[in-house]
């Protein structure tokens, strides 16, 4: 996994709450037995027209959020399948971070486990957030992991708290399967003592 | 101090953890997730996340390909086949199996998930298998599943399995390949949330009413970052069965457990099963250390009254956007949050519904009777007594589609796939269907479904597709009638 420390990106917004991952990445996608290749199906329903051309009401395609990186939206993202594919599709999209005022636990665990950043705020900082998007184009926050703070022109800043683990699993980039192995003499003890056959 | 999704920081949290790394002689009063948790605590470093032990790891063909090609390309194996079970279920077609699939991109995750299988040495119940079905309904009718159990699942709805009284939780495909690979898992200790039902459930009122009822009180992310435990006189009522519908909608409120305490109604459900232990008393008598103690502490409680709870229905695009079938059709200005009122105003739109009318008015094309949700033998029985000697309305296509192969027998030993056919509905064979849609059963824009399934997102069913929750009886009752009605007034025949 790549390291995540300290990114800068445009802001998108998106102004909905209980964004489920059966929008995040519809079904019919999930039949691929890759990891790659998501991003263009990334909220397909919402995204595009049934001619397959853009849907210019949706909001990730306003133009000003092209490349945009850092995705603010309301609470209770990411709620329903455990589906890891949504996470794959908004990273490969190209979001890196997540801001919202809660997360459903599954999704905000997948995200972990693939070097993308969900970060829980206040409503009010997501409003503040909200506000400065839509007065400024172009918007971009700073995340700084290391440091724990978020910060935007026109004096905006957020600190956040990631729990240490999980931190310093993404600041490093570690591998979780690894870490686990090197355990292996307790996983062994654990099983020797539950299954005396063993 | 961890941050759980909910953004709360819950210094408490860390403290049962810090206890699990002792030896647990101490004699203070646990709870049932914390014993169950303590059991499987292979290594609790201060300040981390636990590594617990995973008893069965349930896999599918739609979560794992990408788990196993991560196997490969590290040169790992699977640590313990032998407590993994596959089986094909989401993808899989529900009409003739001689046939072969047409799908190709399905056929090949089938078959993807067959020589993985077949490489990691992993026991599958495959399309010719009996024992083939949904994985959250065959994981206990074969006796897999047991109390005291930790099970997981590249599967939100794995909550299902907490009926019997075991830590049963979802989990996404990157940690899908660190059980394969390690058979354990780093987990947080969760935060425990008792929902105690006290009462007596009225006829006609079923535990899918109950738990869609309990989302409506608690939010589709009230019970986030915790395991629930329900209890009460109305869950102790309950069958196995209906238990399992119960447990399975505990991720609709966000929990990504539900527990209920294993009793004699466990143990006799269990028993003679294909995998059930062969030293069953002993078992048993080590599942009867299980349940909470006497004086044990919940995170948050809560209370609820049977009395209080009509036949459901959902009428926005989430669980918790739940009625009683006597109310009307609520409208954004009931909710005095702006997001609540916003999200109303936009699943109002989706599902073509306007706010105040009755639910009578409100006519169905498809009825679903099926998933992991609702597919089991009383489901279906109940469905089968309220369309016996009716047909179904004219306007209406309905289709039943059995949890597993099992269940299929079973239904048809007991004449209801004559039942269903007779009133015009579809009997299929098992699998996921039309729950998520990813095989050809699926809702075209603009239909209106009555479905006995557990989301009912946008789209879930097929894009523009809208999905009403409710019981298998007032599904089978929508089939019929045409349009939504009072299961209560029902007249049986
Ligand atoms: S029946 Fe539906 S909810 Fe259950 S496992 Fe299948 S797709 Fe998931």
């Amino acid at each position: 996994m790549k390291p995540f420390t300290k990114m800068t990106g445009v802001v998108a917004t998106m102004d909905r709450a209980n964004v489920d991952t059966d929008q995040i990445i519809p079904k019919q996608f999930l039949k691929r037995i890759e990891r790659t290749g998501f991003g263009k199906f990334l909220f397909f329903d919402w995204r595009y027209l049934d001619n397959h051309d853009l849907n210019p009401k949706f909001e990730l395609n306003r133009p000003e959020f092209s490349g945009a990186s850092i995705l603010v939206t309301r609470r209770n993202f990411g709620c329903g399948s455990s589906r890891e594919h949504a996470v794959w599709a908004l990273t490969d999209y190209g979001f890196q971070v997540i801001l919202a005022p809660t997360f459903a636990d599954i999704f905000f665990n997948n995200c972990f486990n693939n070097g993308a950043l969900p970060i829980a705020l206040s409503e009010d900082e997501i409003e503040t957030i909200f506000q400065k998007v839509e007065q400024n184009e172009g918007y971009q926050l700073t995340i700084d992991l290391e440091k724990q703070e978020i910060s935007g022109d026109g004096g905006l800043s957020f600190s956040f708290e990631v729990d240490p683990f999980r931190r310093h699993c993404l600041l490093n980039g570690l591998d979780k399967i690894s870490l686990t192995l090197e355990q292996e003499e307790k996983i062994l003890a654990y099983e020797k003592a539950h299954d005396p056959s063993l | 101090m961890n941050i759980s999704p909910d953004g709360e920081s819950h210094s408490t949290i860390s403290k049962p953890k810090e206890d699990a790394s002792q030896t647990t002689e101490c004699s203070q009063p646990k709870t049932m997730c914390q014993k169950i948790w303590e059991n499987h605590v292979v290594h609790a470093p201060e300040g981390e996340q636990t590594l617990l032990y995973i008893d069965l790891h349930l896999i599918h063909e739609v979560t794992s390909p990408q788990a196993f090609e991560g196997l490969r390309l590290a040169g790992r194996t699977v640590r313990r086949p032998d407590k993994t079970i596959a089986t094909p279920d989401h993808n899989v077609p529900t009409t003739d199996r001689s046939l072969p699939i047409i799908d190709q991109i399905a056929k090949q995750q089938i078959e993807t998930l067959r020589q993985n299988c077949k490489e990691f040495g992993v026991r599958i119940f495959d399309l010719d298998d009996i024992r083939q079905g949904i994985v959250h309904i065959i994981g206990p009718e074969l006796g897999l599943t047991l109390p005291g159990m930790t099970i997981v699942c590249g599967d939100s709805h794995t909550a299902t399995h907490g009926a019997f009284g075991s830590i049963a939780f979802g989990i996404g495909t990157s940690e899908v390949e660190h059980v394969l690979a390690t058979q354990t898992l780093p987990q947080f200790y969760p935060k425990t949330f008792e929902l105690g039902i006290e009462g007596e459930l009225s006829p006609g009122v079923t535990a899918k009413d109950l738990v869609l009822y309990l989302i409506g009180q608690i939010g589709t992310a009230g019970g986030t970052g915790y395991i629930f435990e329900y209890t009460g006189s109305v869950i102790r009522s309950l069958s196995m069965e209906e238990r399992m519908t119960v447990c399975n909608m505990s991720i609709e409120a966000g929990a990504r457990a539900g527990l209920i305490a294993p009793d004699q109604v466990t143990y006799d459900y269990i028993r003679g099963r294909e995998f059930a232990p062969e030293n069953f008393d002993e078992a048993v008598a080590q599942w009867k250390k299980l349940p909470t103690d006497v004086g044990a502490t919940y995170d948050r409680s809560e209370k609820f009254f049977a009395e209080d709870i009509a036949p459901q229905i959902t009428w926005g695009t989430n669980p918790g956007q739940v009625v009683d079938v006597n109310a009307k059709i609520p409208s954004p200005g009931d909710y005095s949050d702006e997001v609540d009122q916003k999200s109303a105003a936009q699943s109002l739109e989706y599902m073509g519904l306007s706010a105040g009318s009755s639910w009578q008015e409100v006519e169905v094309d498809r009825v679903f009777i099926g998933s992991c949700t609702n597919a089991r033998i009383e489901d279906l029985r109940a469905a089968a007594a309220v369309v016996k000697g009716y047909k179904i309305s004219s306007n209406v296509q309905a289709m039943v589609v059995p949890g597993s192969g099992q269940v299929k027998k079973e239904a048809e030993e007991e004449g209801l796939d004559n039942i269903f056919q007779e009133a015009g509905l579809e009997w299929r064979e098992p699998g996921c269907s039309m729950c998520l849609a990813m095989n050809p059963d699926k809702l075209e824009a603009g239909e209106r479904c009555a479905s006995t399934s557990n989301r009912n997102f946008e789209g879930r069913q097929g894009r523009g597709g809208r999905t009403h929750l409710v019981s298998p009886a007032t599904a089978a009752a929508a089939a019929i009638s045409g349009h939504f009605v009072d299961v209560r007034e029902w007249n049986y025949k």
